[in-house]
């Protein structure tokens, strides 16, 4: 027991200080895509709800693109085509080649997956909302983008906030993905302690656990939000 | 003054159509992208067809899709079996029962499917000796195995919530109707609240086999050779981007195909529900 405490301290002996680190570009990998996927999967889903069939139609294509793919092959289509896209317009532009940063390349194929889910959770949201809240806001005589704004954005997100949370758990989980690429998050870092000191068990264990307490703690904080968005709904 | 005598002919002017809407341009101009970018990739697979990569990689690639259904269904299946008792266990009285199945689900789903995978892959190693004395090493020592293990521990517990989710979802009416016609319990469930309960079940089960052939892709990790094994393998000998393309193009038609006919399983299905 002794031993596998001294195998978690910080410093220079155990891997505590190399697991947090690891935990810190896990967690601010996903808050980082958070943003970027949740603007692109609303705007797919405004495109999905348009009148317009050739828009829907590129909305569409998008989402089964992106849904359909592997997780994983997604990432390296992004980091591998990305790496020959760039390099050659590199040596193109500037005569030297470029290299892809893999916290980037993570980023983007987290981003692309995500949005294509959330799209799906907004477009189901979108229904939710009646066609008396539009034709409210412009008989008030507000202007589509500022109905979109102040009158639908606010109630779309009680209602996507469920489906939400849900993309919000596997985009944590599926972060886990980029230690392929070589980014140094948790796994990648419980990898590299488990080939200096031979415990796999023992440190693939705590590093389910760590994503456990990332996840349990994410599931409090999405209740409160929640309770919060459902504050004016009268129920508790 | 004017009468009208006879009801008029004329039809309301039709509705004003704006031809080209900000809208339909953008619309347009992402079809353009998308075409231009499927255009582009048909253009790079057809030129940069290599009768020599195909003759080398082709069958690769081939046993590799059979390693993906044969990991994918054998996944489902015994992830299904396993699931049974995690169902009881979810929907059982008894709290320390209840809790047994609970900790396995959120355990299962809410550590990555990857992070398991290594976990069982690496971590049966730590326990080499025990394992031989129980003359299971041989089933631990091939990463194979260990997918298939994994990836069953995980979907039950996915396939465990969607069930017990479908059974709750069952109106409770159905449970005392049966009851006040006598039926035993075994009965009830199986013959009114399963047929009931599968049926609301249908779609997350589809769901849930998608989400395990894109996530069978996690085994080529541990070196399983399955499809996106042998991409990998392809390419880091070639360093040819068209090997991907490849892979993506079959994963998307199986999944896309796999998503329709669910779809038409499910309408059919549920035909007498339909007003």
């Amino acid at each position: 027991m002794a031993n596998y405490m001294e195998l978690l301290a910080f410093g220079d002996s155990g891997w505590g200080d190399e697991l947090a680190h690891g935990v810190l570009v896990t967690v601010t990998l996903a808050l980082a895509t958070l943003p970027l996927g949740l603007l692109i999967g609303f705007l797919i889903a405004v495109a999905k709800n348009s009148s317009e069939p050739l828009l829907r139609n590129a909305a569409h294509v998008y989402t089964t693109i992106f849904r359909g793919l592997p997780e994983l092959l997604t990432l390296f289509l992004i980091y591998y085509g990305g790496q020959m896209a760039m390099s050659a317009l590199w040596r193109l532009l500037f005569g030297h080649p470029f290299e892809v940063n893999s916290y980037l390349a993570g980023m983007i194929a987290l981003a692309l997956m995500f949005s294509s889910y959330a799209s799906e959770v907004f477009l189901s949201a979108f229904k939710g909302i009646t066609v008396g809240q539009y034709e409210g806001a412009y008989a008030l005589g507000l202007s589509r983008f500022r109905t979109m704004l102040l009158i639908i954005l606010p109630q779309l997100v009680r209602l996507a906030l469920p489906g939400l949370s849900n993309l919000w758990l596997i985009l944590l989980k599926d972060t886990s993905l980029v230690s392929v690429i070589g980014l140094t998050d948790l796994l990648r870092n419980t990898n590299i302690a488990v080939g200096v000191t031979k415990q796999a068990f023992f440190f693939f264990f705590v590093a389910c656990s760590l994503y456990l307490v990332m996840s349990i703690i994410s599931s409090v904080g999405l209740r409160r939000v929640s309770a919060w968005a459902e504050r004016g709904q009268g129920r508790h | 003054m004017t009468y009208i005598d006879a009801p008029s002919t004329e039809r309301p002017p039709a509705a004003k159509r704006r031809t080209w809407t900000s809208a339909r341009i953008t619309g347009l101009l992402l079809m353009m992208l998308w075409a231009a970018l499927g255009l582009s990739i048909v253009y790079m697979l057809v030129s940069g067809y290599d009768p020599e990569k195909v003759t080398k990689y082709g069958p690769r690639i081939l046993s590799g899709i059979w390693v993906t259904v044969k990991l994918v269904a054998m996944s489902i299946v015994l992830g299904a079996l396993i699931s049974i008792p995690v169902v009881i266990g979810r929907l059982s009285h008894n709290p320390i029962i209840g809790g047994i199945a609970f900790g396995y689900s959120y355990f299962f789903r809410g550590t990555p499917l990857l992070a398991q995978t290594f976990l069982v892959y690496y971590g049966a190693g730590q326990f080499t000796d025990v394992l031989k004395a129980a003359g299971l090493w041989v089933f631990f020592r091939d990463a194979y195995f260990c997918a298939i293990f994994t990836f069953s521990l995980n979907t039950a517990a996915y396939q465990a919530e969607i069930l017990a989710g479908a059974i709750r979802a069952v109106p409770s009416g159905q449970w005392q109707a049966a009851d006040a016609l006598g039926l035993r319990p075994f009965t009830t469930m199986f013959k009114v609240i399963l047929p009931q309960a599968l049926i609301t079940a249908l779609r997350p089960y589809g769901n849930e086999v998608i989400l395990m052939i894109k996530g069978s892709a996690i085994a080529s990790i541990i070196t399983v050779l399955d499809l996106m094994g042998q991409t990998r393998y392809a390419f880091s000998k070639s360093y040819d981007l068209q090997i991907y393309i490849w892979a993506a193009v079959i994963y998307l038609i199986t999944v896309e195909v796999l998503r329709r006919l669910w779809e038409m399983m499910e309408r059919r299905l549920t035909r007498h529900l339909r007003r």
